[in-house]
């Protein structure tokens, strides 16, 4: 017994200790290959803070994640959309993100948002787009419309990949059809249901993390995708191209907060205004090949992003930013994917 | 330091178990506990539980409010468990088919092998079970392990779209579970009396009888143990119909995945594990009387 109580004791102190030691930590949960290493290895070397990254797949992921409890994390990137929706849920902190010295570089179109009036809560990440991409080789359309992906051709059977979770489906459909984002009309929604019903039919794999290995095995032909993903599955060798159709695609602005309760506030600080540096945020962009809002970056682009067509899109493409639906809308939306999935 | 000690053997032996009895409280007891309550309340549109009493969770399992909220009979979810039963007993049969010989061919072998053999069926679980599933993609998937050979040879021309299938799914489930089913079928062969299989032949039993009539009914507790350990995690398993069903054929634990992870309802998150509970505990009820059939039958003998 008396062993039993030194145990105690000694675990006790082990925790304590090892609570000391979490001042020179970051830990970040982000969306999958969106982090580079370069970057992380960078911030560790100027700060000594050590950095542990863990990835997630969707915003829905990260709400359901923060939602549940205690997470260990210091850092997360959600999309426009769903940081009203942290905030209204407490589950992200002030941190005085216009405070940090490095804020006087972002580009005044994107300073104090609409989704954080006071820019309290959130620092820029990416911003980009969300359409679909086909494989250039083996698929005879040219994405000129979204109806190519949500009324596959019969050479798609089989061979079509759609995001797991609705978010930006949803939103994608909305500007195909026409119909207004958080629609909170039923039989707006059942048309759209139907719609994605119909597409089912043609689909290999919902799936929101390996869309370039399915499109560089050739499993799908054509794919939901992010146009810096989508970039990132051409340059390692894949003949994937990324469809601006002419009704639209979705925009979204990703951005860092801070959950509450988060363990290492400060260093999260440091990491947001790191990031706010432009030579910091050029190398970001390189990497994560989408877009961003910090002025001077463009200097550090190699020639290579430059000419990217993922992230130089036609001047006249239409980019329809997504609003934070209410909870009738929500659960619409909901109700249609539980119905699509199942 | 004098520390208070029970005074009788049954407070004693309470002593003893208490370790046990907290391990089981706080891992197993408290979280089920949370989830029934959570089955009962009303979910929050942006995830989590708003602390309103409802049956509603359990109400959706069979019906549905369609999107003009007319409340409907919806055999979606009736459907994602029959397929669940049907790819949980189809993986726990090739299971059986697959791991029974090899139990019975490691019980054949000189103990130091044995032992080895064993050691071998275990490598797998050093790996986590995602990669090993991933594994799979490149076996089955397109102009992957299996198909890249075929196509060379010319005997196949297409690709013969093994992947994203309840196929693909099975395969998977099989893998990821067939060391469970080998090592109970290994620890009832072992205790085997060999003997027993010779006097079988001696009044002229034929190689099939033999294996009919005397092995399988020696270690038929080793072959159910072995049955339910692999049937029960098939049920709730999502990694394998996520990754190689591609998401579109739910199963229940995909579906509960889903419920809590991307549709934000998790009282019916919460509802479906409970039925899983509840099925689960049906089939250890079966169990645990055959079991006891077996014992009173061995006790006669």
């Amino acid at each position: 017994m008396k062993h039993l109580l030194t145990t105690i004791a000694a675990s006790a102190m082990l925790l304590t200790t090892g609570l000391a030691n979490a001042s020179g930590e970051l830990f970040i949960y982000n969306w999958t290959e969106y982090t580079p290493p370069a970057l992380i290895e960078k911030f560790a070397k100027e700060t000594g803070i050590k950095i542990t990254v863990d990835t997630y797949d969707s915003n829905e992921t990260l709400l359901a994640k923060l939602q549940s409890g205690a997470t260990g994390y210091d850092l997360v990137v959600p999309s426009q959309n769903f940081v009203p929706i942290l905030i209204n849920e407490g589950l992200i902190q002030k941190i005085a993100v216009h405070e940090l010295p490095n804020y006087k570089n972002m580009k005044d179109k994107w300073k104090y948002p609409e989704w954080d009036p006071q820019q309290e809560y959130s620092g820029p990440w990416q911003w980009g787009t969300t359409s679909f991409s086909y494989n250039s080789e083996l698929y005879s359309g040219k994405g000129a419309s979204l109806k190519e992906f949500f009324e596959p051709s019969d050479e798609l059977q089989g061979r079509l990949s759609v995001f797991q979770t609705p978010d930006e489906v949803i939103s994608l459909a909305n500007i195909y059809l026409g119909l207004p984002f958080c629609s909170e009309d039923a039989k707006q929604m059942k048309k759209i249901q139907d719609m994605l019903l119909k597409q089912k039919e043609s689909v290999v794999a919902y799936n929101s993390e390996t869309m370039s290995d399915l499109m560089s095995s050739g499993e799908a032909m054509m794919t939901n995708h992010w146009n810096g993903f989508s970039r990132l599955g051409r340059t390692n060798g894949a003949p994937i191209v990324y469809a601006y159709p002419k009704e639209g695609v979705v925009g979204w602005f990703d951005s860092m907060v801070v959950p509450t309760g988060a363990n290492n506030v400060e260093n999260a600080r440091k990491f947001i205004n790191f990031i706010m540096d432009p030579v910091n945020m050029a190398m970001l962009t390189e990497e994560a090949g989408y877009g961003d809002a910090i002025k001077g970056t463009e200097a550090y682009y190699s020639d290579d992003l430059k000419s990217s067509p993922e992230v130089n899109p036609p001047s006249d493409l239409k980019v329809f930013f997504a609003p934070t639906c209410s909870p009738k809308a929500q659960s619409l939306i909901d109700k249609v994917w539980t119905k699509v999935m199942q | 330091m004098t520390l208070w000690m029970p005074k009788t053997a049954a407070g004693k032996r309470w002593l003893g178990l208490a370790p046990s009895y907290i391990v089981i409280g706080i891992f197993m007891l408290i979280p089920m506990v949370i989830m029934g309550v959570f089955s009962f309340l009303e979910p929050n549109p942006y995830g989590g539980v708003m602390p309103e009493g409802s049956v509603a969770a359990y109400v959706k399992l069979f019906f549905e409010y369609d999107l003009e909220d007319n409340l409907v009979f919806n055999p979606g979810y009736i459907n994602i468990i029959y397929r669940s039963f049907q790819l949980s007993i189809g993986a726990t049969l090739l299971c059986l088919a697959f791991g029974f010989p090899v139990a019975y061919y490691i019980t054949l072998q000189p103990e130091h092998k044995r032992n080895f053999y064993i050691f071998l069926i275990t490598i797998p679980f050093w790996t986590n079970l995602l990669i090993r599933t991933f594994a799979w993609i490149i076996i089955l998937g397109r102009g992957g392990v299996i198909e890249m050979p075929l196509l060379a040879a010319g005997i196949i021309e297409d690709s013969l779209r093994m992947m994203y299938t309840d196929g693909a799914i099975a395969i998977g489930l099989t893998y990821s579970y067939l060391p469970l089913m080998v090592l109970p079928i290994y620890a009832s062969l072992e205790k085997l009396d060999f003997r027993l299989l010779e006097a079988a032949t001696d009044l002229y039993a034929n190689r099939l009888e033999v294996m009919t009539r005397v092995v399988i009914p020696l270690c038929k507790p080793g072959i159910i143990a072995g049955c339910i350990l692999v049937f029960i995690p098939c049920l709730g398993a999502f990694i394998a119909p996520n990754l190689l069903g591609g998401g579109k054929k739910l199963m229940l634990g995909s579906l509960v995945q889903f419920q809590f992870a991307s549709a934000r309802n998790w009282p019916f998150g919460a509802a479906l594990s409970m039925l899983l509970l509840a099925v689960v505990v049906v089939v250890l009820i079966f169990y645990a009387r055959a079991a006891k059939k077996q014992a009173a039958i061995a006790g006669e003998g």
